[in-house]
């Protein structure tokens, strides 16, 4: 590097001061780049990451992907995910005897004839107040049945407003949308 | 019944004074937040009232309404006294500013001495609130201000000097009369140097960035204002913003023409190029950083100084000419 003289650097820092008052007059001319929240509202959200939801079935919107395998509620590290989980008992097919032997619902001991049990997600509970946003429960989900949801004018007066039923969201969404 | 008419005259010109001072102080207040929002591409204030144009007075309300605290250890007649010593000479500053061809308030034949005089009482101010304080970031502030003071006064009475030299007078009337209506017979022309010696030295007398290191709030909190509350820190405030005015009329009188203008002469036209000086000031502000301790005093003792004095010297020679 070639060392400056005195000169050359008294004369260099005097051109900057006329740079830097060039591109500070500039932006004053330019028009702004913020957003007045309570008036407007910012549209380009996709990159936000808020609290998650469900998402539907391609072919049942009615229905989430989710396969209720519980790993993002294992996956979730502030404890915020619950599944509520309803066994129905069916009547076994006749050929079909198999049974899924991950299920670990099967403690009671049954008579002989062996019937299926179906699970059904009766309510997937978030509770938003302990969410810390790390995103472990989306990327663990094998169906991809989890996304962040882009709401950034989430806003609310008690705990208890922050306790979302996520399937129940995801049903009135689809309402909404395909009534509206 | 009989007043003299020069006192009526003076007791008018100090209302006046107050209110252009009160007056200015909202005024700036709010375009210095615009300007800087809309340098940093955001609005500024723009909630309260039309523009946020009513922002400075909510804000003057909220100082008013403040309680006022003195720290136990701190010296109660140096800390109350303080910003009443900082505010109060401004009166006396605008007192022989010619505003227009008969808007002023006292002729006076020393007019520019007693305003470098009176604006002097400021460092004081600030050196006595610093060290009452009691708190050791308004005694560091404190001590940069009376450094910074002293240092810059001097190049900025070489300066203005140069200017007395060229027309052998104090008096501030007598200095706009010598100059005329058009831009390239204003003093400007005649001693750029001079002007931008005192440009530079006027914008470090004030305190303001990027010369701000008796406040620099990064650094020292805020300074030698740090345990004021309410309309004591108000006081403060106002003065630094009234200083900022007297130092741009004086700008204005001494190298700008003054009230001359083309077309009509008239205070309208003080007051444009006063209010030109301060929208510069403001934007140096939101440019530049502020300079280190080392670098403020090398500015000055390195260039500054020895720049006025060579200037002195030429103008010392043309004059004798």
């Amino acid at each position: 590097m070639i060392k400056k003289t005195p000169k050359q650097s008294t004369l260099q820092g005097i051109k900057s001061l006329f740079v830097g008052l060039r591109v500070t007059g500039h932006n004053f001319v330019m028009p702004q780049i913020t957003t007045h929240y309570p008036r407007q509202e910012v549209d380009n959200l996709v990159t936000y990451r808020g609290h998650i939801e469900l998402v539907p079935k391609e072919d049942d919107p009615m229905t989430s992907k989710c396969i209720l395998c519980g790993q993002c509620a294992k996956a979730c590290p502030s404890n915020c995910i619950e599944l509520v989980i309803r066994k129905e008992e069916v009547e076994p097919p006749p050929a079909a005897e198999a049974q899924p032997d991950a299920d670990k619902e099967e403690a009671p001991p049954k008579p002989a004839p062996k019937k299926k049990v179906k699970r059904i997600l009766e309510a997937f509970i978030l509770d938003y107040n302990l969410c810390s946003l790390c995103g472990q429960c989306v990327q663990t989900c094998p169906v991809d049945s989890l996304e962040f949801s882009t709401n950034s004018y989430l806003a609310g007066f008690t705990r208890e407003e922050f306790v979302f039923e996520l399937l129940e969201r995801m049903r009135k969404k689809y309402k909404a949308s395909s009534s509206g | 019944m009989n007043i003299a008419p020069e006192l009526i005259h003076i007791a008018v010109a100090l209302a006046a004074i107050a209110a252009f001072i009160g007056l200015n102080g909202l005024v700036l207040v709010w375009l210095e937040r615009k300007v800087a929002g809309h340098i940093q591409r955001r609005p500024g204030p723009y909630e309260v009232g039309p523009w946020g144009l009513l922002q400075p007075v909510a804000d003057a309300v909220k100082l008013v309404g403040k309680q006022l605290v003195r720290p136990k250890v701190a010296d109660p007649w140096l800390y109350w006294s303080a910003p009443l010593l900082s505010f109060t000479p401004v009166f006396l500053l605008f007192l022989t500013i010619p505003f227009g061809p008969r808007l002023i308030g006292m002729e006076f034949n020393l007019g520019l001495l007693l305003i470098l005089a009176f604006s002097g009482l400021n460092v004081l101010a600030l050196c006595l609130a610093g060290w009452s304080s009691a708190n050791k970031y308004s005694l560091l502030g404190a001590a940069r201000a009376v450094a910074q003071s002293i240092a810059y006064e001097i190049p900025l009475l070489l300066a203005v000097l140069a200017i007395a030299f060229q027309f052998g007078t104090l008096n501030l009337s007598t200095i706009v009369h010598h100059q005329g209506p058009m831009p390239w017979q204003w003093n400007v022309m005649t001693q750029p140097l001079a002007f931008i010696i005192y440009f530079i030295c006027a914008v470090a007398e004030t305190n303001r960035a990027p010369f701000d290191l008796p406040e620099a709030e990064s650094e020292l909190t805020a300074g030698f204002h740090t345990e004021y509350s309410g309309m004591a820190f108000g006081l403060f405030f106002l003065a630094e913003y009234a200083y900022i005015i007297v130092i741009s009329c004086v700008a204005t009188v001494l190298f700008l023409g003054g009230w001359h203008g083309p077309g009509a002469p008239g205070f309208w036209w003080f007051l444009l190029k006063v209010y030109a000086l301060i929208m510069v000031i403001i934007w140096l502000r939101w440019t530049y950083p502020r300079v280190r301790f080392d670098q403020l005093l090398n500015i000055n003792w390195k260039w500054l100084l020895p720049l006025a004095l060579v200037n002195l010297l030429l103008t010392l020679i043309f004059v004798k000419m």
